[in-house]
């Protein structure tokens, strides 16, 4: 079966929609379209396709269009389209599957800015056990080139006592470095 | 009583006030809060938005350590609740998962749900029947918009809340305090959260429209549970809005007569100090 795209007709990819469904856990195919989720998602109008459209384009196997999009990246997490969601598709696992696939094919992500503040969460919590908000910020900002952002409320932050100068690592870090070599070892799925 | 307590990394740090309140009204309850010995971040939106298994595997560590200590645990943060209480969920009910986190953090599971969110834990379980008694001061003639955001409250099989749309929990505290909930329909509505760094723009625009609904609304103050959405709505907001902030264990506190109070007030980014003292002047 083939689905005509603007780039063409392309071959649906139902080993996508499977892995989908399989790595999400949820029902992608009894999605019929209500649009619901979108109506009701706050950053709608940030990504470049709908809620709903994300997820026919699954149902009709667009990989690499969906893998390499700017709408997996901006989705916030927020779990309003699946409470609302009348088939009870929990749509913000279905992004999560989606993004983890993305990264897990070396796909450049949609929106760089996101991916990189996220490495750099994660990163303060590999090595210290806790995130230590003051060097996770110096970090992201030196590799995202947003130096100047928010300079004036992090001082403010700062001088209010909000921001520790000095990360405070844990000892149970060593279990916390095991959870992410055995997470970032192998291949995950629900 | 006693239980044990989870603070989680933001109010060591950004949310002080709300830590420090936490401590403050448990007390006045006679909570005695047990803090989990090295406790380790839940992973928080960067996990579960990159990684399944470290979604899991972070937060478990911490239901391995609640279950050593034998206590229902308390989590103010509703970032590291929906977390915790995700992965506690997905123990119960997937016994793959469960093997599998037996098997990396070397501990067997008893199957005994113990994660509780600070604030459904005051209102059901200590109750409100218990908590207006010990009102010095209430909170007369003020009027707040409870601001619930999205990870107390989704997904509603997981956070057990009392409605998804229009849940009435801190309403009904609020009430309990003497002040006045109003009627508005953002109380569920997404601030932004975890994309506050990266798309700060965004979030402002999300906040703007949060904040003004509130004010439209009638509101003296909103209050709110969650560090992330109390940063967002303080740092985040658009020039020149003012109305203040609150969290929700800073109004019990106020409304309990807490002398530590007056020191919360200095660790916002947006000054809420007219509202409390107008409180505090009865």
């Amino acid at each position: 079966m083939y689905i005509i795209t603007e780039g063409g007709p392309k071959a649906l990819d139902l080993n996508f929609t499977k892995e989908v469904s399989q790595r999400s856990g949820e029902d992608i195919q009894s999605c019929y379209q209500c649009q619901k989720c979108a109506s009701g998602c706050p950053i709608a109008e940030y990504g470049e396709m709908d809620t709903n459209q994300v997820l026919r384009m699954i149902q009709f196997g667009l990989k690499d269009e969906l893998l390499k999009s700017k709408a997996i990246w901006v989705c916030v997490g927020c779990e309003t389209c699946g409470a609302r969601c009348p088939n009870g598709i929990r749509i913000a696992a279905v992004m999560d599957a989606l993004r983890e696939m993305a990264i897990e094919e070396g796909v450049a992500p949609g929106d760089k800015d996101i991916y990189l503040f996220h490495q750099c969460f994660l990163d303060s919590v590999q090595s210290l056990g806790r995130v230590h908000e003051a060097t996770m910020l110096m970090k992201y900002k030196l590799k995202s080139g947003h130096l100047f952002d928010d300079v004036g409320v992090g001082l403010k932050m700062f001088l209010k006592g909000k921001l520790a100068l000095f990360p405070h690592s844990v000892p149970t870090k060593t279990e916390v470095r095991r959870i992410f070599d055995w997470a970032k070892n192998k291949k995950s799925g629900n | 009583m006693k239980l044990a307590y989870y603070p989680g990394c933001s109010l060591e740090a950004t949310a002080k006030e709300f830590g420090s309140s936490v401590r403050a009204v448990s007390k006045a309850l006679d909570i005695e809060l047990v803090e989990i010995p090295e406790w380790t971040c839940c992973g928080a939106t960067s996990a579960h938005a990159t990684n399944h298994k470290l979604s899991v595997g972070l937060p478990a560590l911490t239901i391995k350590q609640i279950q050593n200590m034998g206590l229902d645990c308390v989590v103010p943060c509703s970032a590291c609740f929906n977390r915790l209480k995700t992965t506690e969920y997905q123990m119960l009910h997937d016994a793959e998962i469960r093997q599998e986190m037996e098997k990396v953090l070397s501990f067997k599971f008893d199957g005994q749900p113990r994660v509780y969110d600070l604030l459904a834990y005051f209102v059901e379980k200590i109750g409100l029947k218990n908590i207006s008694p010990k009102v010095q001061k209430p909170l007369k003639n003020l009027k707040i918009a409870c601001y619930y955001g999205c990870l107390s409250v989704r997904p509603g099989h997981i956070t057990e809340i009392d409605s998804t749309e229009n849940p009435m929990q801190l309403d009904n505290l609020i009430k309990a305090l003497g002040a006045t909930p109003i009627t508005w329909s953002y109380k569920v509505d997404c601030c932004g959260a975890g994309h506050s760094v990266a798309k700060s723009a965004m979030v402002t625009n999300l906040t703007g429209n949060i904040l003004a609904k509130a004010r439209e609304a009638g509101a003296d103050a909103v209050v709110n549970s969650c560090p992330l959405c109390q940063t967002n709505l303080e740092m985040r907001r658009p020039q020149g809005e003012d109305i203040p902030v609150f969290f929700f264990t800073e109004l019990m506190g106020l409304a309990l007569g807490l002398p530590e109070a007056g020191d919360w007030w200095s660790k916002h980014l947006v000054d809420p100090s007219k509202v409390a003292n107008a409180v505090q002047a009865g």
